[in-house]
């Protein structure tokens, strides 16, 4: 526990080499409490991972990050300023990208729109805008196209596509816009050998255009090969936080079973 | 050719693609249907195509048209107007009352269009920040509009005799009567909104998943309401058309509106879980319901039969497209 910043109510100016740090955040459903207290930080250029068993609230800390949800107490601060926001658009405006675990695409949408759902280029035609659909099909084959997988037409529904076709559907789009930091939530969960390296060098050249990545993973061995730093959860608490260089799969596994105290 | 795993993202949308879509089939099934219904009327009865004939079904046609495009924009985010047709018999009370009183004809359609529009955004905001059923507040509101309409007029109607009102009905171009162009306006201006804008695609989007849309950033709560007030002011429009048809603001239930209005869009193929639809379903699928009862009265079939033949086609529509998938 030793990059767990103390609370900082008024120690205001986070150090500049912090790009996203969660301070005391807790959430409950009803009776479930989803997080307790969870502090954690993330540095610029990095590529982060979140680990913890099933249930341990990974999830519900990026749905508070992406602005789905709004913790109940805690602060969260982002490139420098405390965020508050109050829907998923604020936190995308502010430069996060997130490839929810459910990946939230529209299945009667082809992927074109989806790629490009809610951020859709429009042609001005006076006081009217309306959509480029040739523009959007373009950059969309362009987007699919780096990713390289398995991705059938972008005018194909999204309906008729596989999971592992969706999930890179669901990566394409969160890499496609400028953002400061993409969160993935297990995104190579339902992924074949192949397309999981390709997902993984496509983490690794985001981290080289300057993104920030934060990983949720179930898989140590990935976890390991792909980050610098790994934070652990279990049962709503962040309960130990690592350099990857310094650690081991062991201790992580011990830090998420809890056989290793924190 | 298939499209499902080609290695690399391949062109736009061809013809073998198309065909093999359910809902291209879904959204020609209305014009289909409607072709085979002409086809028969006519061999039954010469005088079903007469230009005379088509004209006065074209006229009948408008207001359902309109009534249908507003259902359509509640139907395909997952929601239902159950109101819009007491909300229409509001604004045309309120339509005749204005003009009664003196106000003239411009600000009589103002304010029927203004109010319901209002109507349909009160249904919109109880739906979208009350987190109300959608069922349960039109089917609230269409007791009170009802009631409204009651209480303005004192359940009287008042006539309306107003020459340019009765040209929209009377004249037009060729065999388009002024009201069916008005009808013809709506469905573009609003095919072009579903398919060209952001707000379309939001709006199908919030039919469709509305978790997904969230998680995007859409305002799912502010395409609600935008949708009850698209179809409200629709009403509103076809309040004016249908007080210049009958040459009366009436205070009555015009339930078969409503009816014919769902009934429309799911001839339109249009999903009633959302998230799919388009307005070239809906429209022709209100033109095969006019064709319908059109056809049955030349055809000297009593009115009694007319909503039960209604009745059994949207129900078989429903059940085909329901194999087709
Ligand atoms: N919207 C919700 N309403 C009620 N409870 C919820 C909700 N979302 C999450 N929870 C609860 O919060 C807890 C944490 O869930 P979360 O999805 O964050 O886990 P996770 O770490 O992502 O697990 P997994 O590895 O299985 O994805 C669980 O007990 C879950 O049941
Ligand atoms: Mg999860």
């Amino acid at each position: 526990m030793t990059e767990q910043p103390q609370v900082a109510e008024k120690t205001a100016q986070p150090p500049r080499d912090v790009l996203l740090s969660c301070d005391d955040v807790s959430l409950s459903f009803g009776n479930v409490r989803a997080l307790v207290d969870v502090s954690l930080t993330l540095r610029p250029g990095e590529i982060t991972a979140l680990v913890g068993d099933n249930g341990a609230g990974k999830s519900t800390l990026v749905r508070c990050v992406s602005g789905i949800h709004r913790p109940d107490r805690g602060t969260i601060t982002f490139d420098g300023a405390r965020t508050d926001f109050h829907s998923p658009e604020d936190a995308r405006e502010a430069g996060i990208e997130t490839v929810h675990q459910n990946l939230a695409l529209v299945e009667d949408l082809t992927v074109w729109q989806n790629l490009f759902l809610n951020r859709e280029i429009v042609r001005r035609l006076g006081p009217v805008g309306l959509l480029d659909r040739r523009a959007m099909q373009s950059r969309a084959r362009e987007m699919v196209a780096t990713l390289a997988v398995n991705v059938p037409a972008v005018g194909s529904r999204v309906r008729r596509l596989s999971g592992g076709q969706r999930q890179a559907v669901a990566i394409c789009r969160a890499a496609g816009f400028s953002s400061k930091l993409v969160i993935m939530d297990e995104p190579t969960a339902a992924l074949g050998v192949q397309e999981t390296a390709r997902v993984e060098e496509l983490v690794f050249r985001l981290r080289d255009e300057g993104h920030a990545v934060l990983i949720i993973s179930h898989n140590f061995a990935q976890v390991i090969r792909l980050s610098q730093q790994v934070w652990v959860m279990r049962a709503g608490r962040c309960v130990g936080g690592r350099r990857t260089a310094e650690t081991t799969g062991e201790e992580i596994v011990g830090l998420v079973t809890g056989a290793i105290g924190s | 050719m298939t499209n499902t795993t080609t290695l690399r993202a391949s062109g736009g949308p061809n013809w073998s693609h198309r065909l093999k879509d359910a809902g291209f089939w879904a959204e020609w099934a209305a014009l289909v249907g409607l072709l085979v219904l002409v086809i028969v009327f006519q061999a039954l009865n010469p005088t079903f195509l007469s230009p005379g004939n088509i004209a006065s079904m074209l006229v009948a046609a408008a207001i359902l048209v309109i009534l249908a495009v507003g259902q359509t924009f509640v139907i395909a985010t997952a929601g239902i107007d159950l109101s819009i047709a007491s909300v229409m018999t509001l604004g045309a009370v309120v339509f005749g009352q204005m003009y009664q009183a003196g106000l003239g004809l411009g600000v009589a359609s103002l304010m029927a269009v203004v109010s319901a529009g209002a109507a349909g955004a009160v249904n919109g905001v109880i739906v979208a920040r009350g987190k109300i059923t959608d069922f349960i507040v039109t089917l609230g509101m269409l007791s009170a509009a009802s009631g409204l309409a009651l209480i303005l007029s004192d359940g009287k109607p008042v006539t309306v005799i107003d020459p340019l009102l009765l040209r929209l009905s009377t004249t037009g171009i060729g065999i388009f009567g002024w009201s069916f162009v008005i009808a013809i306006v709506v469905a573009v201006v609003a095919h072009v909104v579903l398919f060209h804008t952001r707000f379309g695609t939001h709006l199908l989007a919030t039919g469709g998943s509305p978790e997904s849309a969230t998680a995007m950033g859409i305002s799912t709560a502010r395409i609600k309401i935008a949708v009850y007030l698209i179809s409200g002011l629709l009403a509103g429009l076809g309040a004016i058309l249908l007080v210049g048809r009958i040459g009366a603001a009436e205070p009555a239930a015009n339930t078969a509106f409503l009816l014919n209005s769902v009934a429309a869009v799911v001839l339109g193929g249009v999903s009633l879980f959302g998230g799919r639809g388009t307005i070239v379903g809906p429209f022709f699928g209100a033109l095969l319901l006019i064709a319908l009862v059109n056809g049955l009265t030349l055809l000297g079939v009593s009115q009694f039969y007319q909503p039960l033949a209604v009745g059994i086609v949207v129900v078989l529509a429903a059940l085909l497209m329901r194999f087709q998938k």
